[in-house]
């Protein structure tokens, strides 16, 4: 479990976060989101003592994080994959981490199995693409096979075999009972992960809650139906109080009544439909509903 | 997806049992992993060796050769301190590239971050970096002083001034030149540790242990006199002559090196304390 409480951290006249408090549990997946720059990394950083707190502090199940006896062996933590010294082979990077901790050798071995580097583990690790790389960056956090697992932003820029991989791989660490923290800029991306939010913009708490609940902030749904008759269609919702709007393609976004009743209507009048479906407002759209006015660098329109 | 609020049992991976809590022995272990498993440590203990070991083959036969020159008339030579000269001169500049290394590197490819996240008591982390490099310097300082020591005598031996090791100050002047080249090394490694940027670490290692001594001779010779017992330069040369120290101006031969390692102290002081108490 992570508790982050009133944590505040300035960079000289800049407020990276500001007063932030939140519990990551354990036993799922919590997605930590926020536009870029929204204090996501620095709060990680915080966490785990690279930065220290203005105010405000964060402890791993009850403890500050520099007072944990074998620190590997409670948190893994990915915050940047491309933090290895290039130079060095994957094998002997894992290596001199384990020996921190006094992990035995064969845990490198293992974890190197895990996922599914061992047959790179003697190439140095400059040479790995994106998707190695970030492979690595995760054998290094299960070294100490901890209980806590916290990643950073862990799919910018893999292709979509890497995505789906690190994903599953989040998905059965919390199904462990680990308590999993990842950052993301993109909702999309927790939209398929993530149990619990977590949501900031600059440096603040703006969300605290399930996905479900999330989405439900999201005011009114909507409803596409296409037919081959909209105009009668349209007349008719109106008549129960609906709205229909014709979209480009001829597709009719239907506000005011649900799914079900529009199919009612559409059968009690003969019309024939040939779709029918409840736009669930995607998380996108209530993420940039809510951090609208937290975002850093908007452009100027 | 799973919502399960408590935490079921998940199966740990078969770690034998923590007791204590990680520190020094196992930072020092990975240290050495570190240091061991990087090309840069090979090519600069490479440049060392074979810089030192080549210019004391060179300055030996050389001078060899002036003494069997009949025109030419040498009042004295140090058999002991000639092979050690170029070793001493340039040695310190190589290993500084190392002992920068050691600890820049790890700003530059981002690896302090995942190595403070493994080991976040950052004192176990500056000590245990320290520790190895030091040793790992001195080890290869004292065998190139020897072996600098050894090929010089076979080269000044035709010239019927070589010297063995039971000759009077020639081992405190094969240990002292590895003591000062370690300490160069660790002054760079400070260095690192300040300024967190490879070139700016060597580049002012450079001045420290180069120009600052240049720069005196620029001054009045009564400011000179002052002065030059404080660089931490100084104290090489009495180290490794054999004969009575030829400059009033400094102090006696572990006094004068006392120097420089306080300078090396105070250094390594600073980096250590920025070293604990910035973001990393």
């Amino acid at each position: 479990m992570i508790e982050v409480r009133g944590l505040t951290k300035r960079y000289g006249a800049k407020t990276a976060v500001d007063g932030l408090s939140f519990t990551v549990e354990p036993g799922k997946v919590t997605g930590f989101l926020g536009p870029n720059g929204a204090g996501k990394t620095t709060t990680m950083r915080c966490i785990l003592g690279l930065d220290y707190p203005t105010s405000g502090w964060a402890t791993i199940d009850g403890k500050k994080y520099s007072e944990l006896e074998y620190p590997m062996r409670e948190v893994g933590a990915l915050l940047d994959a491309k933090a290895v010294h290039g130079g060095r082979s994957a094998y002997s990077h894992l290596l001199c981490l384990a020996q921190t901790n006094g992990l035995p050798k064969r845990r490198v071995r293992e974890v190197l199995e895990l996922v599914g580097l061992e047959d790179v583990a003697k190439k140095r690790s400059k040479g790995f693409s994106l998707g190695m790389g970030q492979r690595l960056g995760i054998a290094a956090t299960l070294l100490g096979d901890p209980k806590v697992v916290m990643f950073d932003e862990p799919v910018n820029g893999l292709d979509p075999e890497g995505i789906l991989w690190v994903r599953n791989f989040m998905k059965s660490l919390a199904a462990e009972g680990r308590t999993v923290l990842v950052s993301s800029h993109l909702m999309s991306e927790m939209e398929n992960t993530a149990d619990h939010l977590v949501v900031i913009g600059r440096g603040k708490l703006i969300a605290d809650c399930t996905m479900d609940e999330f989405i439900a902030r999201k005011s009114g749904s909507e409803v596409s139906v296409r037919t081959p008759s909209p105009d009668e269609l349209v007349l008719a919702i109106a008549a129960e109080g609906g709205q229909a709007k014709t979209g480009k393609d001829g597709t009719l976004t239907v506000t005011g009544v649900t799914a079900e009743k529009v199919g009612d209507i559409a059968f009690d009048k003969s019309i024939r439909l040939h779709e029918l479906a409840t736009q669930r407002a995607s998380l996108e759209s209530v993420f940039m509903e809510l951090t609208h006015d937290s975002v850093e660098y908007r452009a100027e329109a | 997806m799973t919502t399960a609020t408590s935490a079921p049992e998940y199966p740990r991976a078969a770690l034998p049992e923590a007791r204590g809590r990680a520190g020094l022995a196992g930072a020092i272990l990975s240290e050495w992993t570190k240091i061991r498993t990087v090309r840069s440590t090979y090519w600069t203990i490479f440049a060392l060796a074979v810089i030192s070991l080549g210019l004391a083959a060179g300055v030996s036969w050389g001078q060899a050769t002036a003494l069997k020159d009949p025109h030419r008339h040498i009042i004295a030579v140090d058999a002991t301190a000639t092979p050690l000269f170029m070793f001493l001169l340039l040695g310190p500049l190589v290993i500084a590239v190392l002992g920068a290394l050691v600890i820049t590197s790890e700003y530059s490819t981002g690896m302090v971050r995942t190595s403070l996240t493994v080991q976040p008591r950052r004192a176990v982390v500056y000590a245990a970096k320290l520790a190895v490099f030091a040793v790992l310097a001195f080890v290869v300082s004292i065998v190139i002083a020897f072996a600098a020591f050894f090929i010089g005598q076979s080269m000044l031996s035709s010239a019927g001034v070589s010297v063995t090791l039971s000759h009077p100050n020639t081992l405190r002047a094969i240990f002292g030149a590895a003591l000062y080249v370690t300490a160069a090394g660790l002054l760079a490694y400070a260095l690192g540790a300040i300024l967190r940027h490879t070139a700016g670490a060597i580049a002012l290692a450079a001045v420290i242990l180069l120009v600052f001594q240049l720069m005196v001779g620029f001054l009045p010779t009564s400011w000179q006199n002052e002065v030059i017992r404080w660089l931490p330069t100084s104290s090489w040369q009495p180290l490794v002559s054999t004969h009575p120290s030829v400059n009033p101006h400094l102090f006696s031969i572990w006094p004068q090196f006392g120097v420089t390692a306080g300078w090396v102290v105070v250094l390594l002081i600073i980096g250590g304390v920025l070293f604990r108490t910035r973001d990393a």
